[in-house]
């Protein structure tokens, strides 16, 4: 419990040194284009193709628990649409991220805490939490929000072919399901969550890497705990940002 | 020139510096030597303000290093320059990228500008043409000379190396130390070295603080090393049976 409060205090502090410019701009530019690329494109086949099978469940899902019920076969498709933008897309696409994602920042971070990387940098007068940490926040914040952006296009599509081509209802019923009860609102709430999300998974994946000691075995633990926290805390503020935006 | 004073360090419970007081002098290259974990590590992170001492003075010149204002310290951060025991060279960087880093962080220099100051300094360390090689293609003799040519790309006038011999071949050792020395006296830089090599105290050991225990047992050059009667410092030193009937010799 005591760990927890110094954890959580100097994850506080280190945000002072984050958000304080260091350097020349155009290598803080260089590094943010670097990261949204390893993001944002690296994570493009995975959010993918688990977007379509998480559309595809939900159909076959509803479908199966719909069926004999006095509801309406077009319901599907708006079910899996308001599914997919206010809950799966981003809430998997950020668990998933946070496995890749995550461990590979703590791991990048670690190693240049390890090989000395950042004391060197230190050396020459850089702010490294700023240097390092700051273009991942970008990065991020920019590459997730399109990536859940994606997701929940892919998983509505994935909805469809799981249910159409089959047969288990028509094109005319989901487009119908699609088009019917639209509330922005929902839209808008799925990019805060992906914001969020976003938000834990870089620095708390950055801040095990940064405060690494010791060798292989401990950069390994930190890559873990990177992924651990990040899934915990992206369903614990799931929850609060739920609470948040859909009462009062 | 570099002052500490009355230097004491803990790591939580454990007494690692046990008050410490040396002058290294500039122009010279002055070397703190001991055996393994004897803190040598630890007194040049505090010298160069990775680690805050828990108690003690470090001047640089007449500069109070953990006493300067914001931009005092960042002015500071630009004279110095620091070679790692595993030369901490960017994996994703070639050669001259490595080396233009501290330059292309800070400096307002053009980029054909900084080009040149780069090939300078890799033709200072006998590298010229390995500019587009990564860390992982070249030697462990040439990455410490990548390591040399990136300290030094801002002209320092301190420069610090921890362990600059360690994994290198005994020729190779000496060729780095006599690069080190001859930067030292060519730019007038305080240079401090860490080592527990028999070859650099005696090729280069102009300014010598022994460390053990945690404390300076014993200061003096290389020449004085080899008439000196510290048994704790003997001990270290002549360490094979050769080298204690070279003393023996040296001594008549
Ligand atoms: N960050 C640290 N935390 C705790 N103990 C440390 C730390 N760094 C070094 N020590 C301890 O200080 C002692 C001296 O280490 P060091 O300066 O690395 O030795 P060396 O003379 O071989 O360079 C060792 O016992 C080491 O365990
Ligand atoms: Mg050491």
């Amino acid at each position: 419990m005591k760990s927890l409060f110094i954890h959580l205090g100097r994850y506080v502090m280190w945000h002072k040194n984050i958000y304080k410019k260091t350097g020349n701009f155009s290598m803080f530019y260089k590094e943010v284009v670097r990261q949204v690329y390893d993001i944002g494109v690296g994570s493009l086949l995975i959010v993918f193709i688990i977007s379509i099978f998480i559309g595809a469940v939900t159909a076959q899902q509803m479908y199966y628990q719909l069926t004999g019920t006095s509801i309406p076969a077009y319901y599907i498709g708006y079910i899996v649409r308001d599914m997919a933008i206010i809950e799966l897309a981003a809430t998997f696409t950020c668990l998933v991220l946070a496995g890749k994602v995550g461990s590979n920042l703590a791991a990048e971070i670690g190693g240049m805490r390890q090989k000395e990387h950042i004391d060197a940098m230190e050396i020459m007068g850089v702010n490294t939490a700023s240097y390092l940490v700051l273009p991942k926040i970008i990065g991020g914040l920019i590459a997730i929000p399109i990536l859940v952006f994606i997701a929940a296009i892919v998983n509505i599509a994935g909805g469809y072919l799981a249910s159409v081509p089959t047969g288990l209802f028509t094109n005319f019923d989901y487009v119908k399901g699609l088009r019917s009860f639209f509330n922005e609102y929902n839209v808008l709430m799925m990019f805060v969550k992906s914001v969020v999300f976003a938000y834990i998974i870089i620095t708390v994946s950055c801040y095990q890497g940064y405060f690494v000691k010791g060798g292989n075995i401990e950069l390994g633990q930190a890559s873990t705990r990177a992924v651990v926290y990040s899934c915990v805390l992206v369903l614990v503020s799931d929850y609060v940002v739920a609470i948040l935006l859909t009462t009062g | 020139m570099i002052r500490i004073e009355n230097i004491h360090k803990s790591f939580d419970d454990v007494q690692v510096l046990k008050g410490m007081d040396f002058e290294f002098d500039a122009g010279k290259t002055n070397l703190i030597i001991g055996r393994s974990g004897a803190g040598k590590t630890v007194l040049l992170k505090i010298l160069v303000g990775l680690f805050k001492p828990t108690d003690g003075k470090v001047w640089y010149d007449t500069r109070d290093f953990f006493d300067l204002s914001k931009e005092d310290l960042r002015a500071l951060r630009m004279e110095v320059g620091m070679l790692f025991q595993g030369n901490a060279l960017f994996d994703s960087m070639t050669v001259a990228e490595n080396v233009r880093f501290p330059l292309d962080m800070f400096s307002k220099m053009t980029l054909k500008e900084k080009n040149h100051r780069v090939n300078e300094c890799l033709e200072r360390v006998q590298l010229n043409g390995s500019n587009d090689k990564y860390p992982s293609e070249i030697s462990g003799g040439m990455q410490k000379r990548v390591g040399i040519a990136r300290a030094i790309v801002y002209k320092p006038k301190y420069l610090f190396c921890d362990e600059p011999n360690s994994g290198l071949d005994p020729k190779t050792s000496i060729t780095i130390d006599d690069l080190i020395k001859e930067i030292t006296e060519a730019d007038n830089i305080t240079t401090v070295i860490n080592t527990h090599d028999m070859n650099s105290v005696m090729e280069i050991g102009e300014n010598i603080c022994f460390l053990d225990k945690g404390k300076i047992v014993w200061k003096g050059n290389r020449h004085e090393v080899m008439t000196s009667e510290n048994e704790n410092l003997n001990s270290f030193i002549f360490a094979s049976p050769f080298l204690q009937r070279l003393k023996a010799k040296a001594k008549k």
